[in-house]
């Protein structure tokens, strides 16, 4: 082979560079999702990479459900500060109390409202382009999604009605409220991300190493025990996802392996402790990091449903 | 077909490249079920993704687990049945990182062939054994090579419904290579198998002993692609001005780079080069990338130029080396395939996207179309619908520096956008100019 040979991580992060730097020239006010999870770190790794030694063109945005792991917070604050990027945090809760989220009676998953929330900061700030850290082989819906996925003023994606993309050549003209979702890491596994945050020695929020974590059995999965309930005045915002009494807590060993807040993000028993470690277990794993989403089980076309209305 | 999920999956080492291919036949040829058995017989698949198809197997198969529902993702298309969009698929063997792009074989998605095969270094058109070399065949094989798809292959599929004939084989080949010779492809490889039962897609089939030639995914493994990149002719279309005006740091105020993907070539430091359209000639100072400086780069690397002079350079310009020196023009020449219901309007205004460029353009006249039944251009037709494909004439309100679609895809390629509606409406490959870039003198600079 020759010298002038790029092995696949190599090729997956110029191709990722690329379309950062396309939206940087097309878009006029673009951002960039940051959640402190595994896919959006590696993002921001590419955005360094694309936009240094400039400053990165573009404020990170967190949509913040109320259920974080405080982990992930702590984190994702702290790395946008090393970046010295500008964070945006819109939250659930403020959507619930300004009137535009409205959460279904008897359902304490915030998962579906981030959906408005996102579309409020998006018409909030007059993003027309929003960088995210979805890949395709995540799931069945998303393995149909474009690098520039074209969204309605509704937010709304068409899968039957998308924009061919062909060569690397991405159409990103938008008409007034329209806007684009772009993902960068469209053709990396999670194999290829753990491995990429493994050669550039990333930092890593430390849930998704082994650690002791009070659990409890529901749906198949192992749930983290929520965070105390401490305002007596205030209704408990984990009410409806505490452990009853039919499902005993138990103290383990776990990780995770994908994260969404800590209502749905299913804990594995696990004990991995370096990104060998890590990248050996995802080589031996039997399911799919989204095997652990308490979001996707909903129905089998769960991600679809949720896409088609503006979701992530 | 009956699913255990008995096997584990190999270690997964590093794979050493990436190979993209596209899966292209007509409906019911088994493309689904050939990915699907890929990811299985590969041990690519996870439990839950087994688990959901039985699920679906209970629901709607009649017990039956059907591989082909791993890739048609849609709710429309398990309903349908049909798979409605370009599907990607991921597996990995220690030898190679594979990217599937799905492609429908229906008659009006072929703007979805053209999408998935774009950037695919192979192709498989799939044929169904009992039925041979049908207009499909021929047209998704047509598009492969107008899309300079370097490596095909012909799986010629269901090959037990015809008793592993070698006479049925051999008959397919030669349909195939009967009309082979007016294509510009290079690399042909045909397989006979059976995609439902695995034989020879990653393990040798017992039933065809008079076939000596590779299993599919020996082929993926092994087929050379080392050489389908452009490495001549140094081309960087500039995507973004580096410009940190940092008042803090000294050496950061002054920095101004210019960041791209190389798209063909090598550049190297101390090297000359053009800016285009301006026509200015520079030094290649210094090759920025965060890792570190770089002595060299080279297609398709992404990387960012500081040159010895101040210039005008900004996106959509392209850096060029003075070897092999580009076409320019205004007047282009093109084969197109349409991809959109509205038909291609001779005199109507389009946006034209060709590297990091973007110009208004016309089209000025359609030379023909060809005729997909006999794949025979039919000259003068009066408009291009929907998955035609054609050769047309094209002014642009400014020059466009580009390469012969055959010497360099990345250069050589661009899209139409339609005004007002931004749909993306047609897919072009540029044929050479006439008139190529001179390096002394400024006249193409308008």
């Amino acid at each position: 082979m020759s010298s002038y040979h790029l092995d696949h991580l190599q090729h997956l992060e110029s191709e990722a560079i690329h379309v950062m730097r396309e939206v940087a020239g097309e878009f006029e006010r673009p951002a960039l999702l940051f959640s402190g999870g595994k896919d959006s770190i590696c993002l921001l790794r590419l955005a360094e990479k694309a936009f240094r030694p400039a400053e990165i063109p573009m404020p990170f945005l967190n949509i913040e459900t109320g259920h974080e792991f405080p982990e992930l917070i702590d984190f994702r604050d702290r790395r946008a500060k090393q970046l010295g990027a500008k964070l945006i945090i819109r939250t659930v809760d403020d959507a619930i109390a300004r009137g535009f989220a409205t959460p279904k009676p008897g359902i304490v998953s915030r998962n579906q409202l981030q959906t408005p929330v996102l579309l409020g900061a998006i018409e909030e700030f007059k993003f027309d382009c929003c960088i995210g850290g979805a890949r395709r082989d995540e799931e069945k819906a998303r393995a149909k999604e474009r690098f520039f996925s074209f969204r309605d003023s509704f937010g709304q994606w068409d899968p039957k009605n998308q924009r061919p993309e062909i060569w690397n050549l991405y159409n990103a003209r938008l008409n007034q409220g329209e806007n684009m979702r772009v993902f960068p890491l469209s053709n990396w596994t999670e194999m290829d991300v753990w491995e990429y945050i493994k050669k550039e020695q990333l930092e890593v929020p430390t849930i998704y190493f082994s650690h002791e974590r009070d659990c409890f059995r529901r749906g198949g999965q192992w749930l983290p025990v929520p965070p105390a309930h401490t305002g007596a005045t205030t209704p408990d915002p984990y009410a409806g996802a505490r452990p009853t009494e039919k499902e005993p807590v138990k103290r383990l060993v776990v990780r995770v392996r994908t994260i969404a807040d800590m209502i749905s993000t299913g804990m594995i028993e696990s004990k991995v402790h370096s990104f060998d470690d890590i990248i050996t277990e995802i080589s031996a794993a039997r399911v799919t990091e989204r095997g652990s989403r308490a979001d996707d089980k909903a129905s089998e076309a769960a991600m679809e449903d949720r896409k088609k209305a503006g979701y992530f | 077909m009956s699913a255990t999920i008995s096997h584990s999956r190999p270690p997964v080492s590093h794979p050493v490249d990436i190979l993209r291919f596209n899966t292209c036949g007509s409906v019911d040829d088994g493309k689904s079920t050939l990915i699907g058995r890929l990811l299985y017989d590969s041990k690519s698949l996870m439990e839950d993704q087994i688990e959901a198809l039985e699920r679906s197997a209970d629901i709607t198969g009649g017990g039956q687990i059907n591989l082909a529902n791993l890739t048609d993702g849609l709710r429309a298309e398990r309903e349908q049945g049909i798979t409605i969009d370009v599907a990607y698929r991921y597996f990995a063997t220690p030898r190679r990182k594979f990217i599937i792009a799905d492609t429908p074989g229906h008659v009006q998605y072929t703007r979805n062939m053209v999408t998935g095969a774009s950037a695919a270094n192979l192709s498989i058109v799939l044929i169904d054994a009992r039925l041979g070399v049908i207009e499909q065949s021929r047209r998704h094989t047509c598009i492969a090579s107008l899309l300079r798809i370097p490596h095909l292959v012909v799986a010629v599929n269901k090959m037990d419904l015809v008793d592993w004939s070698e006479e049925r084989f051999i008959e397919i080949c030669d349909q195939f290579n009967e009309f082979l010779p007016r294509l510009d492809i290079k690399d042909v490889k045909f397989i006979p198998m059976s995609a439902l039962n695995g034989d020879n897609l990653v393990d040798p089939s017992v039933h065809t002993p008079w076939y000596v030639g590779p299993t599919l995914l020996g082929h993926l493994e092994t087929v050379h692609i080392g050489s389908d990149y452009n490495l001549n002719g140094f081309r960087f279309p500039v995507q973004w001005v580096n410009r940190p005006n940092n008042p803090t740091d000294r050496q950061l105020h002054d920095f101004r780079g210019f960041s791209g993907q190389i798209a063909g070539g090598i550049v190297r430091v101390g090297q000359k080069v053009m800016a285009l359209p301006g026509g200015q000639t520079s030094t290649v100072k210094e090759i920025w990338t965060l890792d570190g400086p770089l002595p060299e780069a080279f297609c398709p690397q992404s990387v960012t130029l500081v040159l010895e002079h101040d210039i005008d350079i900004s996106r959509g310009n392209m850096i060029i080396g003075l070897d092999q020196l580009p076409g320019t023009g205004m007047d282009l020449h093109a084969q197109v395939c349409w991809m959109h219901q509205r038909p291609l309007q001779r005199g109507k205004k389009y946006f034209l996207k060709h590297t990091s460029n973007t110009v208004q353009a016309m089209v000025t006249e359609i030379d023909h179309r060809i005729n997909m039944a006999t794949l025979v251009p039919e000259p003068a037709p009066a408009e291009l619908v929907l998955n035609d494909i054609g050769e047309i004439r094209i002014r642009t309100a400014k020059p466009l520096v580009y390469d012969g679609y055959a010497t360099n895809r990345l250069t050589g390629s661009f899209i139409l956008i339609e005004q007002g509606t931004n749909a993306t409406v047609a897919a072009g490959m540029l044929l050479p100019s006439e008139q190529l870039v001179r390096p002394e003198s400024g006249d193409y600079v308008i």
